[in-house]
């Protein structure tokens, strides 16, 4: 593995450590797969309880909802390499073709207009490709009130905050 | 699974549950349903793992996406003869308050039933009906039962 490679993964852990404050992120059981500001990446992995549709086995709409929710913030984030106190404002999904039964569903998305204000993102869920998506989405956040962290001063206050 | 046939048991017992059932991600948000004449209700009850921002604390904006996609689907379950689950067509969420760690409640509103497409409009609140939490408007794909096929 590459210094690069041993780079990617060790963010990738970072991050993950975020995503996981979250009870709802750790309920559905989201895990990061790819955090490049271009492009960053959560999975959530087959669960009977997450079914939309059970003659058909298919994920619930909800869960992409939330799926692309989270990713949408880690793309803010990542793409700010800080996390920020933000609100979804507004955010919208097309619903291509149903997800495959019993397979992991990836959402990706990207922050591609990061204002004083607002952040601009759009993204998609997929099996294999985000050529091939499952949904199509795009979402406006607002950013609140609170500080401004570093990822690494934010993980240090958690390990201090943990018992 | 015949959704027909759950749809029309409910309607008779006036016990929605069923209903619920039908749909594994409605009850892992333990939603309930809360129809009184022709008032229809849909109910979040607050739960830890719902929350997405333990800091504030507020609900995930997902937590009530979900609710509010599931609160249409079942209206429309409830509204007409459905030989299965409506599909989601698109969904467009806008949130307007921060949701507080409290049961959330919808109401449903139909802007257009068509013969094949329903179109609606969700609105999540907790306080009062009047102060919207999230608003949620999309598109259904009907999927009639035989019976109301042609039917105006």
């Amino acid at each position: 593995m590459s210094d690069e490679d041993l780079a990617r993964d060790e963010r990738v852990r970072k991050w993950q450590q975020i995503t996981v404050i979250s009870p709802y992120s750790r309920e559905l059981g989201l895990r990061l797969h790819q955090t490049e500001p271009e492009w960053c990446v959560i999975k959530v992995l087959p669960d009977a309880r997450l079914v939309g549709n059970p003659a058909a086995g298919v994920v619930h709409g909800g869960v992409i909802t939330a799926l692309l929710d989270s990713c949408y913030g880690l793309a803010i984030f990542v793409r700010m390499d800080k996390l920020r106190p933000m609100a979804t404002l507004d955010l919208r999904i097309d619903y291509l073709k149903a997800a495959t039964p019993g397979r992991e569903i990836f959402g990706g998305a990207i922050c591609y207009k990061l204002g004083h204000e607002l952040a601009f993102v759009r993204g998609c869920a997929y099996h294999d490709s985000p050529d091939d998506p499952v949904a199509t989405s795009s979402a406006i956040f607002m950013f609140t009130g609170g500080p401004v962290i570093a990822l690494d001063d934010a993980l240090a206050a958690l390990q201090e905050n943990r018992p | 699974m015949n959704v027909h046939a759950v749809v029309t048991a409910a309607r008779a017992s006036r016990n929605w549950t069923p209903i619920v059932e039908l749909v594994p991600y409605a009850c892992f948000l333990g939603m309930r349903l809360d129809i009184r004449g022709d008032q229809y209700t849909a109910c979040m009850p607050f739960d830890q793992k719902l929350i997405g921002n333990p800091a504030i604390p507020a609900l995930h904006g997902g937590a009530t996406g979900g609710f509010l996609e599931c609160a249409g689907m079942f209206y429309l379950l409830w509204h007409m003869d459905s030989a299965d689950l409506p599909k989601t067509i698109n969904f467009t969420f806008e949130y307007l308050r921060s949701g507080r760690p409290e049961d959330t409640y919808a109401n449903v509103f139909m802007v257009k039933q068509g013969q094949r497409i329903a179109h609606l409009r969700v609105e999540a609140w907790q306080s009062s009906p009047d102060k919207p939490i999230a608003i949620g408007h999309g598109n259904f794909m009907l999927k009639p039962a035989p019976s109301a096929q042609g039917n105006p």
